[in-house]
């Protein structure tokens, strides 16, 4: 067992390392979960008849069935309905995040070098990653359990639903340990566990929403696509209804076979290096390169390549369904008529569609703005501005960047709900119209989030990465797929950008809000610039 | 005040300087002071060199030259122009290459040449061809697979590509070979020849002995000393061996003697500056038999501006200053 020497110092590395962030991850996940448990139980203490109801809703509704499994009226599952998705997707980004922070980041940074000139084994770093993070599932099952707890819910089911959520967290810790071994680099590393996270997700949507409902119109059972996903196992779990335990029997295992691939991929791989041959490349750089936008397009190319597929896969997914949202009858109705007013269920559904894929959209502007703070920090930008390059155009580059991709993403996204939506339904050149005029109305929010990230790296280099994703997700669970359900009030929801746009092509777009969307962006655009421009550059000592 | 301390320097600084530093202060936090009251004059032409312990301030000094820092006071003028202020108009003119080469992983070596030289204004094509010969850099290779010292070949191929006015260079040949280290002064050279202006921050004694017309020690942020190397050794202690026929018992006790060791009739010591002829003086007295004096070793010269309190005198066994 050489291959392991030193393991248990490089977990004790890693725990010291990790004793911030991974408290930060499991805190604000259990500290979401109990505000919003509380929320509900208080809720239906006070209306306990609206509970049958509002459960039909989220079980008729498909649309409603992307973001989780429901399974009778409790509690407990409707608040997982609203949480879970979100939970399940945190919980495997914190695993990911971790296992690559302690295997290839470590190899990137030469520091994985040092540890093996030590007494330290082949294996030692991944296996002390992957321990890391499963211990880190553990605490947060607990923790998750504990919580539902605290909040007034049945013990059976709120440790399964601990359980439920940090399954999934378990299997991306597998999934990472492979995709660390694949890529090269850590950015690359995530971003293939990233897509297989974007696969889950669409696979136990698809599943769901093309599940069977019972005749009391309270339980979903899930269709086969669900069943190839680890967020699904984890809804199989079943928590307030069925308490089941046995679909970690899928989880458990599928994350040892990934962890041995791991270790196998290891052994056969030198320090530092991917699986892929290092091939040469051009002895000259080619004119579109030579430019800062340029540069920032290169880098950004394989990414943005990644989630144009990602979003035409869920357009086309989400157009088809058009059909059966069409045939909708009983109380979802309601739920759409509330957020398209009278326009017609379709348009309703559009509307939601195209925000969720905003938000989407939004999250890629940040990943990309955040390399701004990256190039500074890891000393790149210090050869970019030692040339004739300003700060400013700099900022340009990745502005141009993020706006032209956003656009892009958007209309990927728009042009394939529209194309299954017109095959499905008739009609496809008048709803391409509609959804590329809803699919534009979404830029000034996404822009917003992205100036007032601009905003916090100009301002906060240091804290910049985690300050700008937890503004990230505060707009979004202020915006108005969650937002209004979560009870917050009007003022909080009205800091989203989101909140503020149009249901389009369920309403007609008024100018106001686009205007003010637009004013605020260039407000902290220019808040961010000036700043840019006054501070000294964090660039490493 | 501030106005008329400006006034002042200007009318003493000659036309004909590069890099004007006078009083440069730069703080990174309330008690971390990187910079302390910075006086640095590079003239146009001149190699000059720019040395000082680990975390005495150079990278820092260097980051301000280029605007990347701001100053928090002092005065600073980089080929006449204001480094914060007129950044972009004077990199047009000027090129870098930094401590820490960190460049794209995933661009080739020539990419990344063409990309900066590009960003610069524009690169002279022949001369980009000739200096990758010389150095024997292969522009195909992604950056993420060279070795240390490639990776240092391409910073300095993309910055010499470029004809300007000012090179800096901060460590520029840390991880070269021999080999390239040699081609590296000799395209130093050509470019002085060419009335180029050059400052160079190097921890390679010979290096900078070879190439610098003057060079500025610095030390805690502050500049030690400032001149040609025959002005610094005229600084500096000298070595003397000594047998007389009396024994010289009482050497440690004269005055501008150091390290004295005495054994019989045999001392070694070193003398301050300007004490030599007093030291003479007793030593005749004692009856000289053979004696031998060496200007300090550059080792010591430097050793003794990087701050230790005592030189020790030549053949001592004195570890030489490679610190890096
Ligand atoms: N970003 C920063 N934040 C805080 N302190 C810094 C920062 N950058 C540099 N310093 C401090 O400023 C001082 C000068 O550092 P600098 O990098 O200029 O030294 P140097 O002379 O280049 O050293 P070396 O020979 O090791 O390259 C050091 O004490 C360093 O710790
Ligand atoms: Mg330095």
């Amino acid at each position: 067992m050489n291959g392991f020497a030193g393991t248990g110092r490089l977990v004790r590395l890693a725990l010291w390392r990790d004793r911030l962030v991974i408290p930060a991850w499991v805190l604000g996940m259990g500290a979401f979960l109990v505000a919003t448990t509380a929320m509900f139980q208080e809720q239906y203490a006070r209306h306990p008849a609206l509970l049958e109801p509002d459960t039909r809703i989220v079980v008729e509704n498909p649309g409603m069935r992307v973001l989780g499994l429901v399974t009778g009226p409790h509690v407990g599952g409707y608040t997982l309905h609203r949480d879970a998705l979100v939970l399940a997707v945190l919980a495997a980004m914190m695993s990911v995040l971790a296992v690559v922070r302690h295997t290839r980041q470590a190899e990137e940074l030469g520091r994985e070098e040092m540890l093996r000139a030590g007494a330290v084994g082949r294996y030692s770093s991944l296996m002390a990653a992957v321990i890391v993070a499963l211990a880190a599932n553990l605490v947060l099952a607990a923790l998750l359990g504990l919580g539902m707890v605290v909040a007034g819910q049945p013990v059976a089911g709120s440790v399964i639903a601990g359980a439920s959520i940090a399954s999934v967290g378990i299997a991306f810790t597998g999934v990472a340990a492979v995709t660390a071994q694949l890529s090269s680099t850590a950015r690359g590393a995530t971003g293939l566990s990233s897509a297989a996270l974007g696969l889950a997700f669409l696979l136990a949507a698809l599943g769901n929403m093309l599940g069977t409902v019972d005749s009391a119109a309270l339980r979903v059972t899930s269709a086969w696509p669900a069943w190839l996903s680890p967020i699904g196992w984890g809804q199989q779990m079943r928590p307030f209804a069925d308490n089941l335990w046995w679909p970690l029997g899928l989880s458990l295992p599928a994350t040892t076979v990934l962890f041995g691939m791991s270790v196998v991929l290891a052994g056969r791989r030198d320090v530092g290096r991917g699986l892929l041959p290092e091939r040469r490349g051009a002895p000259h750089a080619t004119p579109a390169l030579s430019s800062p936008i340029g540069l920032v397009r290169r880098q950004q190319r394989a990414v943005l390549l990644g989630w144009a597929i990602g979003l035409l896969g869920f357009g086309l997914v989400f157009g088809a369904l058009s059909a059966q949202i069409e045939g909708l009858e009983g109380e979802a109705t309601e739920w759409y008529a509330a957020f398209g007013g009278d326009a017609g269920l379709l348009g309703a559904y559009w509307a939601s569609m195209m925000q969720i894929a905003g938000m989407a959209v939004a999250v890629y502007v940040v990943t990309l703005l955040l390399r701004l703070h990256h190039d500074e920090a890891q000393g790149m930008l210090e050869s970019v501005l030692g040339t004739a390059v300003s700060r400013l155009r700099w900022l340009g580059a990745y502005a141009v960047n993020a706006l032209v991709g956003a656009t892009l993403l958007i209309l990927v996204f728009a042009t394939a709900m529209g194309v299954t939506g017109g095959q499905a339904l008739g009609g496809t050149v008048s709803l391409l119209r509609d959804l590329f005029g809803a699919a534009l109305v979404q830029l000034p929010a996404i822009g917003t989030l992205g100036a007032a990230v601009v905003v916090l790296i100009t301002a906060l280099p240091r804290w910049s990465v985690g300050l700008s994703w937890a503004l990230t997700v505060f707009t979004i669970f202020a915006g108005p797929m969650f937002g209004p359900s979560l009870d917050l009030p009007t003022w909080l929801l009205d800091l989203s950008p989101f909140t503020h746009v149009p249901n389009a092509p369920a309403e007609a777009v008024g100018v106001g809000p686009i205007l003010g969307l637009g004013l605020t962006c260039a407000l902290l655009a220019v808040a961010g610039m000036s700043l840019l421009r006054r501070r000294n550059l964090t660039l490493p000592a | 005040m501030r106005a008329a301390v400006k006034l002042v320097i200007e009318e003493v600084i000659p036309v004909a300087t590069a890099i004007t530093i006078s009083g440069l202060v730069k703080d990174f936090g309330p008690r971390s002071r990187a910079l302390d009251a910075l006086n640095l004059q590079v003239r146009t032409g001149e190699v000059h060199g720019f040395l000082g312990p680990n975390g005495a301030g150079k990278t820092t000094t260097i980051r301000v030259l280029l605007g990347m820092l701001r100053a928090d006071a002092g005065r600073v003028s980089v080929l006449g122009g204001d480094p914060w202020r007129d950044a972009v108009a004077l990199h047009r003119r000027l090129a870098y290459v930094p401590g820490e080469v960190n460049l794209w992983p995933n661009l080739t070596g020539g990419e990344a040449i063409d990309l900066l030289g590009d960003l610069r204004g524009g690169l002279d094509a022949d001369r980009r061809e000739a200096l990758l010969e010389r150095f024997q850099l292969d522009p195909t290779k992604k950056i993420r697979a060279y070795s240390k010292g490639n990776r240092q070949k391409v910073a300095l191929v993309a910055a010499f590509s470029s004809d300007v006015e000012l090179y800096l260079l901060d460590e520029p040949t840390s991880g070269l070979d021999p080999l390239m280290e040699s081609v590296f002064q000799d395209v130093v050279q050509e470019l002085r020849a060419a009335g180029r202006s050059i400052l160079l921050s190097s921890h390679i004694l010979s290096e900078v002995e070879a190439l610098c017309d003057r060079v500025t020690i610095i030390r805690a942020g502050r500049a030690a000393e400032s001149g040609t190397f025959d002005e610094l050794r005229h600084l500096t202690r000298t070595s003397v061996v000594v047998d007389t026929a009396v024994p010289p018992t009482s050497v440690a006790r004269w005055r501008g003697v150091h390290d004295a060791r005495v054994h019989d009739s045999h001392a070694e010591f070193s003398v301050d500056p300007g004490e030599l002829n007093n030291v003479l003086e007793h030593l005749v007295g004692l009856q000289v038999r053979s004696m031998i004096t060496s200007p300090p070793t550059l080792e010591e010269l430097f050793k003794r501006h990087y701050g230790e309190d005592t030189v020790p005198a030549r053949g001592s066994g004195a570890e030489v200053v490679t610190s890096r």
